[in-house]
């Protein structure tokens, strides 16, 4: 496998074609193959069961072409022994076969494809290039529809009965993609679903946009699939709302299918005795969500429950904290940590250059004319030696590097080959070990961008090569050695917020050996689970709440401060420095990372007669007022009465104000009759438009609670969709075989709520009935969203952002879910987006997983490619609003021999105008490396070139130009 | 205008997506004409006007941002 250079000719050579499985079996590959193109490493396999070889013992074309002798037939599995201290399981999912099933057409009719060939279909990667067309006839559909929850939520043809999770958002995503990859505006997209489940973040507004893009939303479940004419698209048949059958052609269907278990996952759990939850993926508990049944085996992703990208990767970060924790006192002791000697001063010396130009053994060399790209390059100014290689990146053509540098005296290297993407590291590693520094190297790609993409036109090539080789000559002449910045780590974490989230991230970056402050806004610590009697699993949050509150205080390497807060920020990743007020003291703290877990609340109803009316009331006041009732077992409750009694304001709770609803007298309360709970109550709507996530599922499990204690009450649930995301589709489904019932209503028709003096009328529309109801019950209860708490300050001081509902946002939504940003903060729960329990510990132990990345080394070597000031900047400032990172701020430089600068435009101006400086301050600009990514942005914007880029400066950028244009 | 007529262009490519992309086509053996000289840089933001200007003056017959 070393040997390869991924180059490709075996795969070009062998004889043996077989569906690609990658491309869904749409198009063919080789059996010497990657699987593609971004692989990881990018290393050729052969495929034993279909290699003519391996089968036959003939053939061995791609051993006879390979340039590097990288094939080896016998390479077989092997067993390798390793001792570990821990184990992550991450064995993923398999998407759902809708193969078996007649009912779905898939296979039968041609024009049926599932959500995943569909995917390849769109792929510019894929079988067609993303040019989309149907496999029936090579058309363009121009009507496409989508059918929802294939192998999820069915009971009935397989027994995937959870929610997949992901398939609504990537349906809308398919169908809003779709109309890029067809030409003309005549597009039509219909998604036939059941709920829509747009239960992330952003995803509501992501569904409200394909609304108005003209996406179709059918609330209904096509029940026939049949071929259309000439076997050409298909024709669904399904039942509207109004309950009108009708029979529709589409040009294409893709069936939205579920995530499973596999077979290769469950034999994983069985290989290393984990338990298995009912629909086979990993047990795990709320609280340890990451934790399997076994101690020191972790599961992440999919294989714990169907999840999309973010939480999956969330809960990887998490897995990888719990282990670190169990880890803790062996970390480091394995790594070995690589030394160079001391580079040269090359300072006086004249740029001589070496050009060593790559074969690729025949990749390069094939089209582009090696030896006079060589030649050319050796009549280039500062050029001193060249050579060709037949690979360049070879470990003994390392050391032939190293050596010429030596006894040519070299101090610029010029590498044409592959690319500087993955290939620039190893040679400057090669040059420090030839005691230059790394960045004098440029690498010209003349295989990737020259060689591979013009194999028709070798002239053209050769001559386009050369070029590049002229360019990356005259930007190396132009490069300086740049000194790599080390930044001395503070091994303290700073956690804002006590509540979940706060304290399990505290307790994680503790556990690892790092000392952490924790900082709570109120009085005490615990947050929103003070008032959560059970998580969605069922387990009593109480005795985790306090058993999490006593390891906060009692853990030696956590500090909890109570009524603080933040008032200053300076610093940046590595070395912050805050003032803290704790109730009016102030102290300073210095710290390398911080956690936001400022957390979220219950959002206030302003509908529904909410604050009028008593017997309306949100989850949570519900939940802490008449609940009770119910979770007495039917004997202990036989004579007992509940009866509303007056409303007052409770100070204690702090901002959330929930009411409390005081019970008119022991031993009266009476069993209540009905009861309606109203969804999505200020969610969804213009003014909030996002999904709660939590609210669904939270009402369902309360209705499952009644009607367990107390069968004769009848519960109705009026919501606009249900999102029992996931696994918690079973609750979902326990309760409507408890009688619970669910009326849809929509955001325009709302209920109408009335209270009369022996009941709350609440008149809807029943969508299936087609007639207008009215129920009396009892009690009124809001499923209200939540809300962020005030993160302004935060944002301020950190310059850090938020969403626009307040939730504070991550760096990439997808694949840095817990990093913000600002280097060195990260976030958990509610603060970023409301989720339950679970969710918040998943997040809370990714953030301290990801602080401890930062924690765990002393020093943090950054990278030279770097913004730096010149003498030309005159302090404009233009400079400073257009940094995405904030790396750059303003000082007054004052004339030599007067006092050292100060920080910050205002302390400037206030210099100035005490009239100190006599008007010879200048001002300058500064920036902060640690901060600071290299982008460049600064250097465009700016009219003087006070500010550039190290490696990429005006000098360098020029002389390429003027090369290849030359 | 001569039907021979091979345009220069001088491409600045970001290095985290059209570099990238570059390179990628080059794995996939996508062909495209060899008329651009690619400037790699580390973002599509980092082009100068200057850079674009000096560009054309030097005889460019076209540029390209890509980012």
């Amino acid at each position: 496998m070393e040997k390869c250079i991924a180059c490709g000719l075996c795969a070009e050579k062998c004889p043996k074609k077989v569906d690609d499985e990658f491309n869904m079996g749409i198009n063919k590959r080789r059996a010497a193959y990657i699987k593609y193109g971004q692989s990881v490493p990018l290393k050729y396999a052969i495929d034993p069961e279909n290699c003519i070889h391996l089968i036959r013992g003939k053939c061995k074309a791609c051993e006879k072409f390979c340039p590097t002798g990288a094939i080896n037939f016998d390479d077989t599995a092997k067993i390798v022994k390793i001792d570990v201290g821990a184990v992550i399981l991450a064995p993923g999912f398999q998407p759902f076969d809708p193969s078996p099933y007649d009912i779905y057409g898939y296979g039968r009719i041609d024009d049926v494809v599932t959500s995943l060939d569909y995917e390849r279909l769109l792929s510019a990667g894929g079988p067609n290039m993303g040019h989309l067309i149907r496999p029936s006839d090579h058309q363009e559909p121009k009507n496409i529809a989508w059918i929802q929850c294939i192998g999820s939520r069915n009971n009935n043809r397989c027994d995937n009965t959870y929610c997949s999770s992901v398939c609504c958002m990537y349906a809308i995503k398919q169908a809003l993609v779709t109309a890029e990859h067809l030409s003309g505006d005549d597009v039509s997209q219909t998604i036939f679903f059941m709920d829509i489940r747009s239960h992330g973040k952003d995803f509501e507004r992501y569904y409200e946009n394909a609304k108005t893009q003209g996406i179709n939303f059918v609330r209904a479940r096509p029940h026939t699939i049949d071929p259309g004419p000439d076997g050409v698209g298909a024709s669904l048949r399904f039942t509207t709302e109004t309950g009108e059958t009708i029979q529709q052609f589409f040009d294409m269907v893709v069936l939205s299918i579920g995530l499973e278990a596999s077979k290769h996952s469950i034999a994983l759990a069985q290989t290393f005795g984990v338990e298995l939850d009912t629909y086979k993926f990993a047990q795990t508990g709320s609280f340890l969500p990451v934790s399997s049944s076994r101690p020191g085996i972790f599961v992440t992703g999919a294989f714990q429950a169907p999840k999309a990208i973010p939480r999956a990767v969330a809960q990887a970060s998490a897995a990888a904290s719990t282990a670190a924790v169990m880890l803790t006192e062996g970390r480091g002791t394995l790594t070995t940590r690589k030394t160079w000697p001391e580079p040269l001063d090359i300072s006086d010396a004249e740029p001589a250059v070496g050009v060593f130009v790559c074969s690729c053994g025949i990749n390069i060399a094939n089209i582009v004319d090696v030896t006079e790209v060589a030649r050319h390059a050796s009549t280039l100014p500062n050029v001193v030696y060249v050579e060709n290689n037949l690979f360049t990146c070879s470990a003994d053509t390392q050391e032939l590097i190293a050596e010429k540098i030596r006894t040519h005296g070299l101090n610029r290297i010029v590498i044409a080959a592959c690319t500087p993407r993955t290939h620039e590291p190893l040679f400057q590693e090669t040059l420090k070990d030839a005691r230059l520094n790394g960045y004098l190297v440029e690498m010209a790609n003349i295989r990737n961008q020259n060689a591979w993409v013009h194999q028709r036109e070798p002239e053209r090539a050769t001559e386009k090569a050369k070029y590049q080789v002229s360019m990356a000559v005259a930007k190396v002449v132009n490069s300086v050695p740049l000194a790599q910045e080390m930044l001395k780590v503070i091994p303290r974490a700073l956690v804002v917020g006590g509540g979940v989230s706060g304290m399990t991230s505290a307790i994680a970056i503790a556990d690892q050996g790092f000392e952490t402050v924790l900082l709570e806004k109120s009085a005490a610590l615990g947050g929103n689970a003070l008032s959560i009697e059970k998580t969605f699993k069922g387990e009593p949050v109480r005795p985790m709440l306090e058993s999490l509150m006593e390891k906060v205080t009692a853990h030696p390497g956590i500090t909890v401060e109570t009524n603080a807060k933040i008032t200053s920020v300076s610093g940046s990743v590595g070395s912050f420095v805050s003032d803290i007020d704790v109730g009016g003291q102030i102290k300073k703290i210095e710290y390398g990372v911080a956690v936001m877990a400022t957390g979220g609340r219950e959002a206030v109803p302003t509908e529904y007669h909410y604050g009028s009316d008593e017997r309306v009331m949100t989850h949570l006041e519900f939940d802490g007022n008449v609940m009770g009732i119910f979770r007495k077992d039917a004997k202990a409750r036989k004579n007992e009465k509940i009866l509303p009694g007056s409303v007052r304001e409770d100070s204690s709770v702090g901002e959330i104000s929930h009411r409390d609803v005081s019970m008119a007298g022991e031993g009266t309360a009476e069993v209540p009759g009905s009861i309606v709970f109203i969804q999505c109550v200020g969610s969804r709507e213009p003014e909030r438009p996002y999904c709660s996530r939590m609210c669904c599922v939270h009402s369902v499990k309360t209705a499952i609670t009644i009607k367990e204690s107390s069968p004769e009450t009848s519960v109705y649930i009026l919501n606009r969709d249900i999102r029992t995301y996931g696994v918690w589709e079973k609750h979902y489904q326990r309760a409507r075989e408890l009688g619970v019932i669910f009326i849809r209503y929509g955001v325009h028709d709302k209920p109408r709520v009335n209270p009369e003096q022996d009941y709350i009328s609440v008149k809807t529309i029943d969508p299936i009935l087609q007639m207008p109801l009215e129920i009396h019950a009892d009690f009124l209860v809001l499923a209200s969203g939540v809300v962020p708490n005030d993160n302004s300050e935060i944002i301020q001081l950190f310059k850090c952002s938020a969403n626009e509902d307040g939730f504070l946002n991550e760096a990439h939504p997808k694949l840095r879910p817990v990093d913000m940003s600002v280097d060195g903060l990260f976030l958990a729960g509610m603060c970023n987006y409301p989720k339950p329990i679970d969710e918040s510990i998943e997040q809370a132990m990714a953030a301290a997983s990801r602080a401890c990345v930062v924690l765990s080394k002393e020093t943090m070597e950054l990278d030279a490619i770097k913004s730096f000031v010149t003498e030309r900047c005159d302090g404009c400032a233009l400079c400073l609003d257009v940094c995405p990172y904030n790396a750059i701020s303003l000082k007054t430089v004052e004339p030599p021999g007067q006092d050292t600068a100060k920080l910050s435009g205002g302390q400037g101006d206030e210099l100035k105008e005490q009239g100190g400086l006599n008007g010879r301050a200048k001002k300058q600009i500064i920036t902060d490396p640690a901060l600071c990514k290299g982008c460049g942005i600064c250097f465009a914007t700016c009219p003087k070139e006070g500010i550039m880029v190290h490696g990429f400066t005006m000098n360098e950028l020029k002389a390429q130009v003027a090369a290849a244009l030359a | 205008m001569n039907d021979n007529f091979e345009p220069v262009i001088i491409g600045f490519l970001c290095n985290w997506c059209a570099y990238a992309g570059g390179d990628l086509a080059g794995v996939s053996r996508l062909q495209y004409p060899p008329n651009m000289r690619a400037v790699r840089v580390m973002c599509s933001g980092m082009v100068h006007p200057n850079l674009v200007a000096d560009a054309i003056n030097q005889g460019a017959d076209g540029v390209i941002v890509m980012g």
